[in-house]
């Protein structure tokens, strides 16, 4: 790429050709507003709040829009900019009805980051869209049409994204409004993409917070706090920390401060997932069971196979997911050696995710007629908590989770990057197929980086003990067609929802994009690297686990453990 | 059939295939020395659109003919169509010819659609020319050629982000010359030698002679109005280039070219209240707006909200009107502004001091921001 040089504001700045004037300005540290704008889409330039002046040009262009052409003198702030851009701004505002009290988006809101910046007069026109409806999915995701700003990020992500294409725009002109798909054969697959995506929290998590508030103020439960593998590397950003910091004893921390009774790590739960699977994939493979097994502790992954193609559900592991499976180690095994009755117990788990709001809800999770884990908070959800109660998360001491179940291996860490799961069920898959055959033909490998990356399918053949095993990684279900086409070409197939895996999930922090998702990605794999143990099978305390189950009989043990799926219709 | 030189060609085939090959002599030549301009409008060379869908390389490559005549007051299209409809499809397949294109589309509007398609037809034959009927709702912005291309190809019918053009991004992805139906009409003319720098003008509102006339192209608004004996001899001013997006001029602007599409709507003064012309136009362009930018799916409307209130917010009003012409995303919402502002600033502004002065309302104020036109 040719190299040309531009003005911003009188300075001269070089950039590459095909460089919008957005990035170049960002280059040099002038912040141009933007709303509809996203790394993962191509412009659709609607908003008009990005509008510079480019010397020579009739009228204000769209900085996220217009590339960079040599010679270009550009002004980002000018009278006439400022003015024209605080109309466009306060007749966007007039669309979003504010519900800031009960937001969880209010300390990270663009919106009101740019009235206070551009001193909008945010009164000058009437709401219009007060009687706009909500639609929500399941109990997991949902779109307030009060609070649209028609950018149609949503759409993006749910179509250019994820290829669901379940959110359409209804209407033209001030009628229209994002709407569910009349098409019967679509669903949500509650991925929350487009809450992840929405830039003034329309499309949004439906918000537990309120609901956890009030059970850690109850003091006949015991409120027990989990976070998954990849919240640890994002949550750091809304605390103005770097992608990928790694701030788990912060977040420990913060969770005891927030007043939760005992804190947990889902890494040990991800180490039982692992170990449950890896047995499933040998024995499937050995045994000539169905083929390829898939992963399943993507739920949102397990909503399509339910609505899409329920002739896969044979394909899934029947292996609960790791929040699952340690909520439900909580409700038996901690909760015997405790003492205490599992209704006493409720389990939030810190999520990634919006669908585990969902997974965590189906009846069939049910151990003993509990469910493992009673309530789920995305990422956004806890950091809106911890800002809520006057914490600075990067302040706080470095704590560790309550034991025992705070330990866990490498192999759990990388859970939540695309090719984790796969990976880690791949070193303990190597191990116990060693243990059980005659030749020596192991090596002590431990990196697949095969399956690790952003590329949107990732295949590879991987000798384990012998045994060639071809395995695929779908990295964003918008993906999944590539593997479906030639499914039977495979042993073992991975497949998460978002792209780059739960560190992108629906529910982590705003903005995530791929620079963003790489960071977390990157944080992930150097702290496996670091991790003492790195195989899910020398994690003492799963096994200690999974051997008290084993003693308490089969029941309870396939309960903890094992899940099964069924055709879906509706949620 | 056969009684002309080569086998399974009629002599009037044979005649036709002879002539074709003509008119083709050196037509961009032709074009350029015509000083041919699009007649959708936008008046963009002709010959500049011809080059680039030309030098752009591709697979296939597509033409579109546009008749959707949207534009309230603008009737030339139709007339074209029942008096010179062969010439057109001509125009059309020099095209085809030219760029070596695939498929033609005849985009026209409902109502053509209705009174025209057996004659079309019969004149297309089995020339690659696929009549799509404009589909009624789909609206005034169903015109916009982006707009035009997004409903062939089944999309919402709204407008593309430019750049890439349809010259080299255009149907489904391939380069696409998409002209207004007068254009391929000149083009013909053009080939056959028969140009005259002559084009239609659509005559109406409070005038007498009401109709489509061809006339030099060279002609001022006042002689167009004096040749069709409409020129008023009341107090009145004109709206130029269509009755929404048309420029408003006073009785002492008249001097000037037609501009866009050429029609001229007469404005008796005594019979158009102000607001009640103000509040139309806004009315339009908030029903027509496709709703995809901020500007033009919010301003269009605040804007009826403003012009509706008891107490009118001139100066909100210049500032959105402002915000319509600099930041929409397309032509339908700088237009929106056009007449609006236009009227003010050459019919209802003393000139003096930037006064609107609006009979019957006391509603006065001051402001420079409609001093564009």
């Amino acid at each position: 790429m040719a190299s040309i040089k531009i003005k911003i504001n009188g300075s001269e700045v070089t950039c590459e050709e095909g460089t919008t004037i957005l990035q170049a300005a960002k280059s040099i540290g002038v912040d141009i507003p933007a709303l509809c704008q996203h790394d993962d889409f191509p412009p659709k330039a609607n908003c008009r709040v990005c509008v510079v002046e480019i010397l020579g040009r009739k009228c204000l262009q769209t900085s996220c829009s217009t590339k960079a052409e040599e010679g270009m003198d550009i002004i980002t702030d000018s009278a006439k900019v400022q003015k024209a851009r605080a109309m466009n701004l306060e007749l966007i505002f007039a669309e979003h009805i504010e519900k800031c009290g009960l937001c969880i988006w209010r300390f990270q809101c663009k919106l009101l980051k740019f009235a206070s910046k551009y001193k909008l007069k945010l009164t000058r026109f009437e709401d219009r869209k007060g009687k706009r409806k909500t639609y929500k999915f399941a109990n997991a995701v949902e779109i307030d049409g009060t609070q649209c700003i028609d950018c149609r990020n949503c759409i993006e992500a749910c179509s250019v994204l994820q290829n669901i294409n379940y959110l359409e725009m209804s209407g033209k002109g001030t009628n229209q409004e994002i709407v569910p798909t009349s098409d019967k054969t679509k669903h949500c697959i509650l991925c929350g993409q487009c809450a992840l995506h929405c830039p003034v929290s329309s499309a949004q998590e439906q918000a537990h917070y309120g609901e956890v508030e009030k059970l850690i103020k109850d003091e006949n439960v015991i409120v027990v706090a989990q976070f998954a593998p990849s919240v640890r590397v994002s949550i750091g950003e809304d605390f103005g920390l770097a992608p990928g910091t790694n701030v788990t004893g912060q977040m420990v921390a913060s969770l005891r401060k927030l007043g939760f009774d005992y804190v947990f790590d889902v890494n040990f739960g991800a180490d039982v997932t692992t170990m449950v699977e890896a047995a499933e994939l040998i024995d499937r493979i050995k045994n000539k069971g169905v083929l390829p097994m898939a992963t399943s502790c993507c739920p949102a992954w397990v909503n399509y196979v339910e609505f899409y193609r329920p002739d896969l559900i044979p394909n899934l592991t029947t292996s609960r997911s790791p929040h699952i499976h340690s909520g439900g180690i909580i409700k038996t095994y901690w909760a015997q050696a405790k003492g205490i009755d599992p209704k006493k117990i409720k389990v939030i788990s810190i999520m990634p995710c919006t669908a585990k709001k969902y997974e965590a809800s189906r009846k069939e999770m049910k151990v003993a007629g509990n469910l493992p884990v009673d309530l789920v908070l995305t990422t956004r959800e806890l950091s809106f908590m911890i800002k809520k109660n006057y914490i600075d998360l990067a302040k706080m001491p470095i704590e560790k989770a309550d034991d025992p179940i705070s330990e866990y291996s490498g192999a759990a860490a990388i859970y939540g990057a695309s090719g984790g799961v796969m990976e880690s069920a791949l070193r303990t898959a190597q191990y116990m197929l060693c243990q059980s055959s005659e030749n020596n033909l192991c090596d002590a490998r431990i990196d697949f980086k095969e399956v690790r990356g952003v590329e949107g399918l990732k295949e590879a053949t991987v000798n384990l003990a012998g045994l060639d095993v071809k395995v695929a990684v779908v990295n964003g279900i918008g993906n999944i067609e590539k593997v479906l086409d030639k499914i039977d070409d495979y042993h073992y197939i991975e497949v998460m929802s978002c792209p780059g895996g739960c560190i992108g999930g629906g529910g982590q922090p705003i903005p995530t994009n791929w620079e963003i998702r790489k960071k977390r990605a990157e944080g992930l794999y150097g702290h496996d690297k670091n991790c003492t143990i790195r195989k899910a099978h020398e994690n003492k305390g799963v096994i200690g686990t999974l051997d008290w189950l084993k003693e308490k009989g089969h029941k309870l043990e396939h309960g903890v453990l094992h899940t099964k799926n069924k055709q879906k219709f509706k949620y | 059939m056969s009684n002309g030189r080569f086998s399974g060609v009629s002599a009037q085939e044979e005649v036709d295939i002879i002539f074709f090959a003509i008119f083709m002599i050196d037509i961009l030549q032709k074009i350029e020395a015509a000083n041919l301009r699009g007649r959708g409008g936008a008046c963009f060379p002709v010959v500049k659109k011809w080059q680039m869908v030309k030098d752009a390389v591709a697979e296939k490559k597509f033409v579109v003919c546009n008749v959707s005549e949207g534009e309230p007051g603008v009737h030339k299209d139709k007339y074209i169509l029942d008096y010179h409809m062969e010439e057109v499809i001509d125009g059309i397949k020099i095209a085809l010819w030219f760029l070596n294109a695939s498929h033609a589309y005849f985009y026209v509007n409902q109502k053509y659609y209705n009174e025209l398609h057996h004659r079309l037809r019969n004149i297309i034959k089995d020339a690659p020319i696929t009549i799509f009927e404009k589909d009624h709702s789909a609206g005034y912005i169903a015109g916009e050629e982006t707009s035009a291309l997004n409903h062939i190809e089944g999309k919402k019918v709204e407008p593309r982000l430019r750049p890439p053009f349809p010259t080299t991004n255009g149907l489904w992805g391939f380069p696409t010359l998409i002209n207004n139906l007068e254009t391929f009409y000149d083009v013909a003319l053009v080939a056959k030698g028969k140009y005259k720098e002559k084009r239609f003008f659509s005559l109406g509102g409070d005038c007498l002679n009401r109709g489509v006339y061809e006339l030099p192209e060279n002609m001022t608004v006042a002689e167009v109005l004096r040749v069709t004996k409409n020129f008023p001899d009341f107090d009145f001013f004109v709206q130029v280039g269509g009755d929404a997006s048309g420029i408003v001029w006073n009785a002492a602007q008249l001097e000037a070219k037609a501009t866009g599409s050429a029609s001229i709507t007469v404005y008796s003064a005594i019979k158009h209240q102000p607001i009640d012309l103000i509040r139309n136009w806004a009315k339009f362009f908030k029903k027509e707006s496709c709703g995809q930018c901020t500007p033009c799916r919010e301003g269009t409307s605040r804007l009826v909200e403003i012009l509706d209130a008891r107490e009118i917010n001139w100066e909100m009003c210049g500032d959105i009107l402002n915000n319509l012409s600099e930041t929409s995303f397309c032509g339908l919402g700088t237009a929106a502004s056009i007449a609006i502002k236009s009227y003010v600033k050459n019919v209802l502004m003393e000139k003096a001091d930037n006064r609107i002065i609006i009979p019957n309302i006391s509603n006065e104020f001051i402001c420079d921001c409609f001093n564009e036109y």
